[in-house]
């Protein structure tokens, strides 16, 4: 899986979640889920089940902590999924 | 401080057999029948097949609720006090502010449980070692103040915001304790109601102790029959009321149209003593709770030109016509009494706030609501009380002073009195 077709995939899971429709249009790696998109600390949960649905990993609570940027989840997602 | 009186300037109901004030309006005066069959009550092995579901679909749900709200939603009574609540905000000309908190408006928005289904769901996930998969609003759908946490939530509300539960009596008591507030300054308006989930998880209990009626399976509309001779126990309902409570100076101030007064009313618990048990009320505490109301309200009881009983159609409504005769000493002259769940079935927590929405319409719109189902009017009842004293088609009537009262499981109960406006 590319790069471009992890961040369109988690562009999907996180839509409707986030709750800054300008930081969503320009979202990128280095966007925070909660500062920049202004995600809920509490739906992040849900996003990262999401996340584990989509891709069919499972996301421990350590490597859930390091998850706070779209950067950072490709990554952990890529290494899983290789 | 001087105390404040206290008006009720918006409702909201979202009930088996209308949601929305004009719905609801219409079917109370047409003695329109919410009840109906279940097949899936059936499929359980439930006695009574027969219950009331307010007639929502995703459509209407859509219009007070976000997709992402509703993402893993499952909790039905959330839903019936949001719309009820939102809707009777409106109703009063008031708006939202999506950047304000509001510290003078709170909410008491009460229920018996909440998200029992969703709670369902999340043990089924929790019995599998799955916990980490539940997401999460577990805990907001599944907290008993689940309902006036959304409320807040929607509305900007930064006074109290908390949940009553008092089984049956939940609805009027949190009438009550809203209008307490105001009174004492404390707010300028409370969002007050109830709402109860609907379906076999919250119904089973009941039908475990064979108090809903077994015998109407195969005519709904006919199972919820309070005051007559061959009622066979209630009929489960469910959904949600809702009203604004308000200061009159701040009605006033503001030009909002005024629906009643609300006189004041009491609350107190039979102890489970004197023939009062965990399911049973204590006859002296019924009479002392109606006449302390009374007293609250500052009116003599000959005043009351309507009750909206509670009235569920078990062996207790006699006896409830009898409390209501020894409270009031009004002789042959006995108020109109009226049975709002001849239509609607028992709503439980839902059932004091939709039955007060149904008496306050009744009292601004100058009409006595049809009691159906008691052509066959129990004996003692009509000794009691006359008859006429029980209007089976609607009924033009400039009401002044209406009395509502619930009674719940634990020997509380619950009395309220409401007056026309001007």
């Amino acid at each position: 899986m590319t790069n471009e077709d992890l961040i369109t995939a988690l562009k999907k899971i996180v839509k409707p979640y986030v709750q800054d429709e300008l930081a969503f249009e320009t979202l990128g790696e280095e966007s925070d889920f909660i500062h920049d998109l202004k995600i809920n600390s509490a739906h992040l949960i849900d996003v990262v089940l999401d996340i584990e649905d989509h891709f069919d990993i499972t996301i421990e609570n350590e490597e859930l902590e390091k998850m706070v940027s779209v950067g950072s989840a490709m990554k952990l997602i890529s290494t899983k999924i290789s | 401080m001087n105390e404040q009186r206290v008006v009720i300037t918006g409702m909201g109901v979202v009930a088996p057999n209308g949601v929305g004030l004009d719905a609801f309006s219409a079917a109370l005066k047409n003695g329109k029948s919410g009840i109906a069959y279940f097949q899936s009550l059936a499929d359980l092995n439930f006695s009574c097949c027969v219950g009331g579901i307010p007639p929502l679909n995703d459509k209407i749900i859509s219009n007070y609720f976000t997709p992402l709200h509703l993402r893993n939603f499952n909790s039905d009574g959330i839903i019936f006090g949001c719309i009820a609540g939102m809707d009777a905000w409106r109703d009063a000309g008031l708006t939202r502010d999506n950047n304000q908190v509001d510290f003078d408006s709170g909410t008491i928005f009460g229920t018996g449980t909440s998200g029992v289904e969703k709670f369902r769901e999340a043990i089924y996930q929790l019995d599998k070692g799955n916990v980490r998969r539940l997401g999460s609003t577990v805990v907001a759908q599944t907290m008993a103040s689940g309902v006036s946490a959304y409320l807040a939530g929607f509305l900007g509300l930064g006074n109290q915001v908390t949940t009553n539960s008092a089984a049956c009596a939940t609805g009027t008591e949190a009438i009550l304790l809203g209008y307490e507030r105001i009174k004492q300054g404390k707010a300028k308006r409370m969002l007050v109601g109830s709402c109860s989930d609907h379906g076999p998880y919250i119904w089973g209990g009941f039908d475990a102790m064979r108090v809903m009626t077994y015998k109407h399976n195969s005519t709904p509309e006919k199972a919820s029959r309070p005051m007559s001779a061959s009622a066979a126990g209630f009929v489960p309902g469910s959904g949600a009321g809702g009203m604004v409570l308000e200061s009159l100076e701040s009605a006033q101030a503001r030009g909002a149209r005024i629906y009643a007064e609300v006189l004041g009313g009491h609350v107190n618990s039979g102890g489970q003593r004197n023939g009062g048990s965990m399911t049973a009320p204590n006859p002296l505490a019924v009479q002392k709770c109606i006449k302390e109301a009374i007293v609250d309200a500052g009116i003599s009881a000959s005043e009351i030109d309507l009750i909206n009983g509670h009235l569920t159609a078990t062996s207790k409504d006699a006896e409830e016509i009898k409390n209501w005769q020894v409270s009031l000493q009004c002789g042959s002259n006995f108020p109109f009494i009226q049975s709002t769940k001849s239509t609607i079935g028992h709503c439980l927590a839902a059932a004091g706030s939709i039955e007060c929405v149904a008496s306050v319409l009744q009292l601004y719109n100058g009409y006595i609501a049809p009691s159906t189902n008691c052509e066959d009017l129990l004996p003692e009842i009509e000794q009691r009380i006359g008859a006429d004293r029980i209007t089976k088609i609607l009924t033009q009537r400039n009401l002044q002073i209406v009395a509502k009262a619930s009674f719940g499981f634990g020997d509380v109960n619950a009395c309220l009195l409401f007056k026309k406006w001007g």
